[in-house]
């Protein structure tokens, strides 16, 4: 490993920023006065950035294309979530999906 | 705590249980990733119990192991874990802010992708803050446990893309946001949102895309607009 020292101080700035972030949020919410169309906005905010999130995480790595088996198995569990199928169900079937067609051979 | 199991129906306790799992799934692999890249087992020990953000410890432990500076890394990390701060303003007031110091900065720090989607998808006040401590507070358990005990077994696990574990986060996220995409405005932002990441997702640093996304609101501001 490189300079303990150093690896320290990364990883404090890493959690103290993470932490401000963390922080700062409601504390904005709690002082700010939104007007409910901002409320409304805010919330589809964080609905987009967890699509957001599910998108890239289900289809990206790195900086290329996650192969077929990752996104093939999300899809499953997003057909079967639209179905109102449990929770339990749609994560489970996702992994399940993921590895047999990784067993095919599916990259 | 006890509290949460009064409010919270059993099947959303399963559910929060199972998300914890597969987080615990994922520390294991993080933690003996950390320890095969050259960290001693109190690097990924204690990340994961200080920042809590999975995504940004990984870049981190990927940076600094190929050579990178260790400040670097955190400001790579700080860009994935940005998100946080528009979750924040998002949720209704779950940390319980002014019920004292020490409620409030354990509330903001179980704050995470999964805890803020479990909260989004009840339909009350106290249901969305019982879920919302429940699931925080079992990450806040289950990712140290998971990375942890990866770090001590490391090459015994393996590779656990072969269980289609990798498949199991967007899952969970998509699984609790689909309510929400019912409504046709939200859906249509999402999409949006996920397209923009997706586009940009090739050229930019990890982080940026997902931030990106959140211009797709801006599509529900102006059709909000055109429409009166």
């Amino acid at each position: 490993m490189k300079d303990t020292t150093l690896v320290v101080a990364g990883l404090l700035t890493l959690s103290a920023g993470t932490f401000a972030f963390r922080f700062s949020g409601p504390v904005l919410r709690q002082r700010i006065t939104f007007p409910p169309w901002a409320e409304r906005l805010l919330e589809v905010g964080a609905v987009v950035l967890l699509a957001a999130l599910a998108a890239t995480t289900a289809l990206t790595e790195g900086h290329g294309f996650a192969g077929l088996a990752r996104p093939a198995g999300v899809l499953v569990g997003g057909v079967l979530a639209w179905r109102k199928a449990p929770f339990l169900v749609v994560v489970l079937a996702a992994a399940a999906t993921t590895a047999v067609l990784r067993l095919l051979g599916v990259p | 705590m006890c509290s949460i199991y009064r409010t919270l129906a059993g099947g959303t306790l399963r559910d929060i249980a199972l998300a914890c799992l597969a987080v615990w799934f994922i520390g294991l692999s993080y933690g003996a990733i950390a320890v095969a890249s050259g960290f001693p087992l109190w690097v990924p020990a204690a990340q994961s119990v200080l920042v809590l953000a999975g995504a940004s410890e990984f870049l981190f432990v990927g940076i600094v192991a190929a050579g990178g500076n260790p400040f670097a890394a955190a400001l790579a990390g700080l860009l994935v874990n940005a998100r946080h701060l528009p979750y924040g303003l998002a949720l209704p007031d779950v940390t319980g802010t002014g019920r004292g110091w020490r409620r409030r900065l354990l509330g903001s720090h179980v704050m995470n992708d999964e805890s803020v989607a479990f909260a989004l998808a009840q339909e009350d006040l106290p249901r969305q803050r019982a879920a919302y401590w429940a699931c925080g507070l079992g990450v806040l358990l289950c990712w140290p446990a998971g990375a942890i005990l990866g770090a001590l077994i490391g090459r015994v696990i393996g590779n656990t893309d072969a269980f289609g574990l990798d498949a199991m986060f967007p899952a969970v996220i998509l699984a609790l946001i689909v309510p929400a995409l019912r409504d046709r405005v939200t859906v249509r932002a999402a999409l949006a949102g996920a397209a923009i990441a997706l586009a940009t997702a090739p050229f930019l640093s990890a982080g940026l895309p997902v931030l990106l996304a959140l211009a797709g609101v801006l599509g529900v501001v102006t059709s909000k607009q055109a429409a009166r």
